[in-house]
């Protein structure tokens, strides 16, 4: 019974990673006001380029590291669009998943099949050994203790720095933001660049430690789960964690019910998150000061500085 | 002999379509407030946002202390000593009003500046909770926190612009202390303003802008109020008519203990307002916005469905279910603050848009079918009889400045000969003159036996216009009392009253 619940609660977490990675960095997008539709796209982006480099290099950390390049990569064009552009940020957001599925699958072909040694869990001697705590703790891949750390860091970037002090009065009121010399689109372009690696670093996680592979269109939907995670979070890092872990024991639930031969289709279950996120957003939307409070109040709207 | 601490040579800015400002000269003096006046559209925002780094000019050269300089930013208009409060306050309603101080500063800890920030605000009698959100806050809150967060980088030149556009009396008088401290120290202040009396009262030395260009230069003590107002707008102005109010028994509109909670986030819920307007009657309601007006114009027009409890009765007839279209069956019409959005639709045509509140009461459907020749014929008359100024019939809404726009919305309604117009703010941002215009046209109206309700902030307005004055506050309305029987300050008291208690404020003036 032990093993099992610290089996479920190993596969949840690598579960629940992904989506800690790409709700991150929407998180940081959104505070500054731009709505990136366009995560699903990212990751897909980033799970190919990270598989392609470490078929090419064999270093899983290259891998790492050309998911969230990609992932920067294809933000950055969503970027020009809507901040520079002034482009619609919904209809781009969108696009840039239609390219981001059609992109990888196209650069993907030649991979499909290919396989790639799998990026371990971490094992400390004497920790990783403690009974139970012991592998909860010390015992999964190291990009896992990443996302953690990122997510934490977030936090307390949003929290206590200065700079993200100025992250969020730019996504609350742009207008204000330039009026003191903040420059808002500057700041806006650096928030999306996050967005786009963390979204990267989400789907490189896919292709390089949740399953070893490179398939078309393998991040199924994670990219919009992520979004909702954003709103279900009402924008607060610290109920990123809980959300992703609940949507990812979602996901885990949802394939030992397939397993385990339930009678409910499977289409029922990867219903489930986004029944929660509208739940929970006619939840707060009954209290306005929260909304006021969390909600950048500039999300999705197109700024353009008179000079 | 001191250089002048700020001085501007033949300033130019043009934007697409508009030369906003034109060859402006401007000094100002160390220690001297001066006043920047003008009608809106005159220039003077586009002037002050190239003092402070907003905006950079297309032509001419900037002087501070008597050496040419480039001002890029904001940031580097504060390093030399500029600090500016916005007409629109560039807040952050979801900060703190610490947070929101610290982030017009150079970064710091927060802790010390919270030590600072009650020290500045105490120093100058600004009353301010540095942990409170923004979005809580009254204007004048807001304004406070502008101002001190201005003073924390110790400026010689503050700008602000319109002020006392937000304000009470008594909140005005409070900053004009603040301002005379300041001024006293030394510090300049550059005062946009098209409140003549005021500046009179504050200013030392007053720029007239008009239509981009500087037109004149004076000294404020030496000129009267109508003086000014005819440099402002370059011609004169006749003050608003007193007139016999044909006094008459008629209800054309009755409120009874009507309560209605607001629909927006930040709204105030209306209670138990209660008033009745008579045939030949104009009732003001005064208050600073953001006190239920927009709440009690959504339950006067029905756009917001019915009220929570009380009635409405428009000509005697219960209407307080009716559907806006069903109270302008009955002889009402509005005209309701937003102009674009709300009064008109801005991508529409000027003859759509008188079609859209005229179409019923003037006949001009049949069978379904809309008589557009006899629309266009309506337009142009509303155009000719209000001097709208636009390119023609069918120029879009958006395509009007927002003087026109308004002339031609209170036209599109008047024109209808209605029982009672119900208007809102039906001056602001107006010039002079096209608001002398709207006064005249809804006082003609209410002595042929109509019936008008005038939701206004501007105090000089209601008094002039109204037979009777009323005040909501924080969505409760004072008893509407004789304007001859009641004083500015009494009203003004009212206006920053906290709850309905402050009736005695009324009784006792």
């Amino acid at each position: 019974m032990t093993e099992l619940i610290i089996a479920s609660i190993m596969t949840i977490m690598t579960a629940a990673t992904p989506l800690i990675f790409a709700a991150t960095g929407e998180l940081i997008c959104e505070k500054s006001g731009v709505l990136n539709l366009g995560v699903e796209g990212m990751m897909l982006i980033g799970a190919v380029f990270g598989f392609a480099a470490v078929t090419v290099t064999g270093a899983p950390v290259l891998g790492v590291f050309a998911g969230a390049l990609a992932g920067i990569f294809a933000s950055l064009i969503f970027g020009f669009l809507t901040l520079s552009l002034l482009s619609n940020q919904v209809a781009t957001g969108l696009a840039l998943t239609i390219f981001g599925t059609g992109l990888s699958a196209l650069f993907g072909l030649e991979y499909v099949g290919k396989t790639i040694e799998q990026i371990e869990p971490i094992h400390i001697p004497l920790l990783t050994d403690l009974p139970i705590v012991g592998r909860i703790l010390f015992g999964h891949d190291p990009l896992i203790y990443l996302a953690i750390a990122i997510l934490g860091l977030t936090a307390w970037f949003l929290r206590r720095t200065r700079a993200g002090m100025v992250l969020r009065a730019v996504g609350d009121s742009d207008y204000s933001a330039h009026a003191i010399g903040y420059p808002v689109i500057a700041i806006r372009y650096a928030a999306v660049a996050f967005g786009g690696a963390m979204a990267g670093l989400g789907g490189a996680y896919l292709s390089l430690a949740y399953t070893p592979l490179w398939a078309e269109n393998m991040s199924a939907g994670r990219g919009w789960i992520a979004l909702a995670l954003v709103v279900f979070a009402s924008w607060r890092p610290s109920r990123v964690l809980l959300g992703a872990m609940l949507f990812g024991g979602i996901t885990i639930l949802q394939l030992n019910a397939q397993a385990a031969g339930f009678g409910i289709p499977a289409s029922y279950m990867s219903m489930l998150p986004y029944i929660a996120t509208i739940v929970v957003l006619v939840l707060i939307s009954r209290d306005s000061t929260r909304i006021r409070l969390n909600a950048p109040a500039c999300l999705g709207r197109a700024f353009r500085a008179e000079r | 002999m001191i250089p002048a601490l700020l001085e501007l040579r033949g300033i130019q800015k043009i934007f697409p379509g508009c030369i906003a400002n034109d060859d402006i000269d401007l000094t100002i003096a160390p220690g001297e407030i001066h006043a920047l006046l003008g009608e809106n559209g005159a220039g003077k925002s586009t002037l002050v946002k190239m003092i402070y780094g907003v905006l950079r000019p297309d032509q001419g050269e900037i002087l501070w202390r008597g050496e040419s300089i480039q001002i890029d930013n904001p940031a580097s208009a504060r390093a030399l000593g500029i600090g500016m409060v916005f007409q629109h306050f560039s807040l952050f309603e979801s900060m703190t009003t610490l947070e929101n101080v610290a982030l017009a500063l150079p970064a710091q800890n927060l802790d010390l500046l919270r030590v600072q920030l009650e020290k500045t605000a105490n120093e100058y009698g600004l009353k301010l909770h540095p942990d409170r959100y923004v979005y809580d806050l009254s204007m004048g809150e807001r304004q406070r926190i502008e101002i001190v967060r201005c003073l924390l980088q110790d400026p010689k030149l503050l700008i602000l612009d319109e002020p006392t556009s937000v304000l009470t009396p008594q909140e005005s008088d409070v900053l004009f202390e603040t301002l005379r401290k300041l001024v006293a120290e030394g510090r300049s202040i550059l005062y946009i303003s098209h409140k003549l009396e005021e500046v009179r009262a504050l200013c030392g030395q007053a720029t007239i802008l008009r239509g981009g260009k500087r037109v004149d230069n004076c000294v404020p003590v030496e000129e009267t109020a109508q003086s000014l107002a005819e440099k402002m707008i370059g011609r004169r102005v006749e003050p608003i008519q007193d007139r016999e109010t044909p006094m008459s028994t008629q209800k054309r509109l009755v409120v009874s203990n009507l309560s209605k909670r607001s629909d927006e986030l930040h709204g105030t819920d209306i209670q138990d307002v209660t008033f009745t307007v008579h045939a030949g009657e104009i009732l003001g309601i005064a208050g600073i916005a953001g006190n239920g007006q927009t709440e009690l114009m959504a339950a006067l027009t029905g756009e917001t469905g019915p009220p929570q409890s009380g009635s409405i009765e428009i000509e005697n007839q219960d209407a307080t279910a009716m559907a806006p279209m069903d109270r302008r069956q009955l002889g009402a019409v509005f005209v309701p603050e937003e102009r674009i959005g709300q009064a008109a639709v801005s991508n529409l045509s000027l003859i759509q848009n008188s079609f859209l509140t005229s179409g019923k009461r003037m006949g001009f459907i049949s069978a379904g079918i809309i008589d557009w020749s006899a629309v266009d014929a309506y337009t142009g008359h509303i155009l000719d009889r209000f001097d709208v100024r636009a390119t023609g019939r069918d120029a879009l809404a958006s395509s009007l400045s927002g003087g026109n726009l308004q002339k031609f919305i209170v036209g599109r309604e008047i024109l209808q000969t209605p029982q009672l117009i119900v208007v809102s703010q039906p001056t602001w941002g107006v010039d002079a003159g096209a608001a002398a215009a709207i006064h005249e046209q809804i006082q003609g109206l209410v002595a042929n036996g109509a019936a008008a309700l005038v939701i206004s902030q501007d105090l000089d307005e209601i008094f002039g216009l109204c037979d009777q004055i009323a005040v909501i506050s924080q969505g409760n309305l004072s008893t509407p009392r004789p304007a001859a029987e009641i004083t500015t300050e009494a009203v003004g008291l009212l206006m920053g009253a906290s709850n309905h208690a402050s009736g005695d404020a009324l009784a006792n003036a």
